[in-house]
């Protein structure tokens, strides 16, 4: 009854609702599997409940009803702290620790882990290399970085310990359009590379349409539907296409990746 | 004679009530800081004791100096001694400017950094200790300063009680009409506030990350 009969899921919601004290359901009876190695973007509006969806992930919330299982075992079961470490978080906000260096920001979950400085050491110049970092940024403070150069900190930094799983909260909302690409692109190579479980948020279906292995559309605190990029563009379901229209001549008339 | 002729005259005994005055202070701030922290963290974590703590240390300020003295009075061991008394008395005080800080210090540190933290997997105590307390250092040792220098002023009350201090000079002074003697111990103890103000103001600056 605990485990899930999935085994192939590394992460399962299964009729999950959410609310907090005395207010309306923020999420009602999700129900969807994230597959081993693929990118699942969540999709939506603000507000639909893509953030909150993340950190029930992580067990930063509790389902109010129903289960979530990862590797097989129920959030509840799972000893919170371990859970998360196997688990890299990037948030919207970055988040990254201002007091710290580059290279403490990095190496945090090494440290708490009690690795030896060595390799703390040579991961943190590892990481950075591996997101295109200078290795010399290593003792910079990250009021010293530029926003692109933040995103790429912050999602070293929850990679560090090649955690299997992988969330990632709107990462590249703040950036500017070319930065934006290029960290896009960068990520495709990283998770060619790496194959990691990647649950994906943002608003920009352009962005989901890139990076996706499937698309999971929210709205208002439901899960729409779940569809590959290609069949999100051509689906006829009132939201998908909503959504497709709403970004429509944008796509069109960017002649951005030949979508249309 | 004017007040630096009587001070001078006086020197080995302005710098017995100088450090007698240090002493109170030092020692109030000090047990404040050691009190006043654990007690500030521990309303952020047990929101229902917010209210209580804050309020009751608040209520501790509104009391007048002398009529805390006249209170702690009965107490055993603490009223054996006046310096115990004015100690206790100036560490009660000292209080509220260090709950309120701890207190506003780490609930003013950035909710995405906390919640980066506590997503990657830091225990509670990793995140008080790594990234709350060092981000809200400088708004702790704001509260010190504030506690420190007020101390200050009140500790010349305390030689109303026989604790010695600066306040020697004043009550003393007071009782002669002499103003040269009130101000061999005011102008010392003006001197003590705004060089605690100076040196913890220049160690907030240093410890404020970012
Ligand atoms: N702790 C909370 N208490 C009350 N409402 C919340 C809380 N967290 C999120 N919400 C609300 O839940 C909804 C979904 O939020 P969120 O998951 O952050 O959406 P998204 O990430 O898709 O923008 C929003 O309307 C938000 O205001
Ligand atoms: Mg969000």
């Amino acid at each position: 009854m605990n485990t899930s009969p999935h085994h192939g899921a590394a992460i399962e919601f299964r009729n999950v609702s959410f609310h907090v004290d005395g207010s309306r359901e923020l999420l009602q009876a999700l129900n969807l599997e994230v597959r081993r190695g693929e990118t699942l973007v969540l999709l939506g509006r603000s507000g639909s409940g893509k953030t909150t969806t993340l950190k029930l992930i992580n067990h930063l919330v509790a389902p109010t009803s129903g289960q979530l299982f990862v590797d097989g075992k129920s959030t509840d079961e799972w000893d919170v702290i371990r859970l998360r470490r196997m688990i890299g978080y990037v948030i919207q906000e970055v988040g990254l620790f201002p007091h710290f260096t580059v290279a403490r920001n990095i190496g945090l979950v090494p440290q708490i882990e009690e690795w030896p400085a060595d390799r703390i050491r040579q991961r943190v110049q590892e990481l950075l290399q591996l997101v295109g970092l200078d290795g010399q940024l290593a003792s910079r403070y990250p009021r010293q970085l530029s926003g692109g150069q933040r995103q790429r900190v912050g999602v070293a930094r929850a990679l560090a310990a090649d955690p299997p799983i992988l969330l990632m909260d709107e990462p590249f909302g703040a950036l500017d359009p070319i930065t934006r690409a290029e960290l896009q692109r960068e990520f495709l190579t990283l998770q060619k590379r790496l194959q990691k479980t990647v649950v994906f948020v943002t608003h920009d279906l352009r962005e989901a349409l890139l990076l996706g292995t499937r698309i999971a559309l929210m709205e208002a605190g439901r899960l729409v539907t779940v569809l590959t990029p290609e069949e999100f563009f051509h689906s006829t379901e009132p939201l998908v296409a909503a959504y497709v229209d709403a970004f429509g001549t944008e796509l069109n008339g960017g002649g951005k990746r030949g979508l249309s | 004679m004017n007040v630096w002729q009587f001070m001078l005259q006086n020197h080995a005994e302005v710098a017995e009530l100088t450090l007698e005055h240090l002493w109170l202070v030092g020692v109030s701030t000090l047990l404040a800081v050691l009190v006043g922290i654990p007690l500030g963290i521990l309303i952020t974590r047990w929101p229902a004791l917010n209210k209580p703590i804050l309020g009751s240390a608040n209520i501790i300020q509104t009391i007048p100096s002398l009529a805390l003295f006249g209170f702690l009075l009965p107490a055993p061991w603490i009223g054996e001694r006046a310096d115990r008394l004015a100690i206790l008395a100036l560490t009660l005080y000292a209080l509220l400017p260090l709950i309120r800080n701890t207190y506003t210090g780490i609930k003013g540190v950035d909710p995405a950094v906390v919640e980066a933290g506590r997503g990657m997997g830091m225990t509670d105590r990793q995140l008080l200790f790594q990234v709350e307390l060092p981000l809200a250092l400088g708004v702790i040792i704001a509260g010190v300063r504030v506690a420190a220098v007020i101390s200050v002023g009140l500790a010349t009350i305390a030689a109303a009680i026989g604790a010695g201090g600066l306040g020697e000079y004043i009550f003393r002074g007071l009782a002669m009409v002499n103003n040269q003697v009130i101000l061999a111990g005011a102008i010392p103890a003006a001197l003590l506030a705004i060089l605690a103000d100076i040196s913890l103001g220049w160690l907030e600056k240093r410890l404020s990350p970012g």
